[in-house]
């Protein structure tokens, strides 16, 4: 590994659980590496780690986050590479230990010890407004805030938005963690229908930029069954461009955003099945 | 679809105003941290380790002034045995 890169730090988070978190740290993390960068995917649900799953390492997991901070492995001993993109890392959280193990300082010297050698820290928080969910945020740049539409995941990504503007490093020296919002399992027949928030409700209420929808989709589990992230399980799938475009976004380019739209057939509308 | 919608109404718009009042508050209350709340924990464990009552018959208040504010603390104690003397019994 050279060291001349500065990596950004992102948080993946949402207060809510369930609401596709750690999906979208494997999807985001492998749409990067797809285009070059080189990227690794932190697991901070220590105790509940599930990234690994998501990503299909689980069987290659000797060592981990935790170890790492306890001085018990070194950093490139704990890091998986993937076996389909060269240049996506995986740093498992531990299974066995909880999330007091993980230690401020602890955390602020991976990541540090990262910056130099990647050029994204992807941080996929746990759910809830804990240890771990701090940390996973502490030294991030950059958040990436998923939300459902509805009201429980809405109101969870607010508290969320509060603490990044409070109990980041970067919200301690004054400075902004650059926020933005990612939708997911949008699904726009209910939009349609007035059943559930529509975009503009959730971006009026949270007052932050959007960088993604994503819809609903089988995809996005067929995906996980298997344990390759969406866009590369299948690329050309409506979540996987979406995916890449958030990714794209990321990097700072300016792409029209797509609002995915009802696309099923008149059947499927009268049965009210859902759209692939 | 627009058969749908001449026959039932959303519900999201529901949803919309009811999260629009609530985050509201809830930032508000975030920007100021809960010092009644404080008080009133503190105060009533305070009391509650020497006399019982009820929690429901407990008000607080507190007025700002523009030199002073007040505060009013109403508890009402029913005439048993306080609890100190309780335990000597």
């Amino acid at each position: 590994m050279n060291d001349k890169r500065s990596a950004r730090v992102v948080v993946v988070t949402s207060g809510k659980g369930g609401v596709g978190k750690t999906t979208s740290t494997a999807a985001l993390g492998a749409a990067l590496a797809q285009r070059g960068d080189k990227v690794v995917v932190i697991d901070f649900d220590v105790g509940l780690r599930n990234l690994d799953l998501v990503l299909g390492a689980e069987r290659r997991v000797v060592f981990d986050l935790i170890n790492v901070i306890h001085g018990v492995a070194k950093l490139p001993q704990a890091l998986i590479r993937d076996k389909r993109l060269e240049n996506l890392y995986l740093l498992p959280a531990s299974q066995t230990r909880d999330k007091d193990a993980l230690t401020e300082e602890g955390v602020a010297k991976v990541i540090a010890e990262l910056r130099s050698k990647f050029d994204w820290i992807i941080c996929d928080s746990p759910a809830g407004i804990e240890r771990g969910a701090t940390l996973a945020m502490r030294y991030a740049d950059t958040a990436i805030v998923v939300t459902n539409p509805e009201v429980s995941s809405v109101r969870d990504s607010d508290r969320i938005i509060g603490l990044l503007d409070s109990k980041t490093d970067k919200a301690e020296r004054g400075e902004c963690v650059d926020k933005h919002l990612l939708i997911t399992r949008y699904q726009p027949w209910r939009a349609a229908r007035g059943e559930i928030l529509t975009i503009d409700d959730v971006l009026e209420i949270l007052s932050i930029p959007l960088v993604g929808i994503i819809p609903e989709s089988e995809e996005v589990l067929r995906a996980s069954n298997v344990g390759t992230p969406v866009t590369l399980n299948n690329a050309s799938s409506a979540p996987a461009r979406a995916y890449f475009d958030a990714a794209r976004r990321l990097k700072g380019e300016e792409i029209p955003m797509h609002i995915p739209s009802d696309s099923r057939g008149i059947l499927n509308k009268l049965f009210g099945r859902k759209a692939a | 679809m627009n058969l749908f919608k001449l026959f039932r109404r959303g519900t999201a718009p529901i949803a919309r105003e009811r999260l629009q009042i609530l985050l509201a508050h809830e930032r508000n209350a975030r920007s100021q941290p809960d010092l009644l709340g404080v008080l009133r924990e503190e105060i009533l464990a305070l009391i509650s380790r020497h006399v019982s009552f009820n929690p429901d018959k407990v008000q607080i208040k507190m007025d700002r002034g523009k030199s002073v504010s007040t505060l009013a603390v109403d508890i009402e104690i029913p005439n048993t045995v306080p609890l100190m003397y309780q335990k000597a019994i």
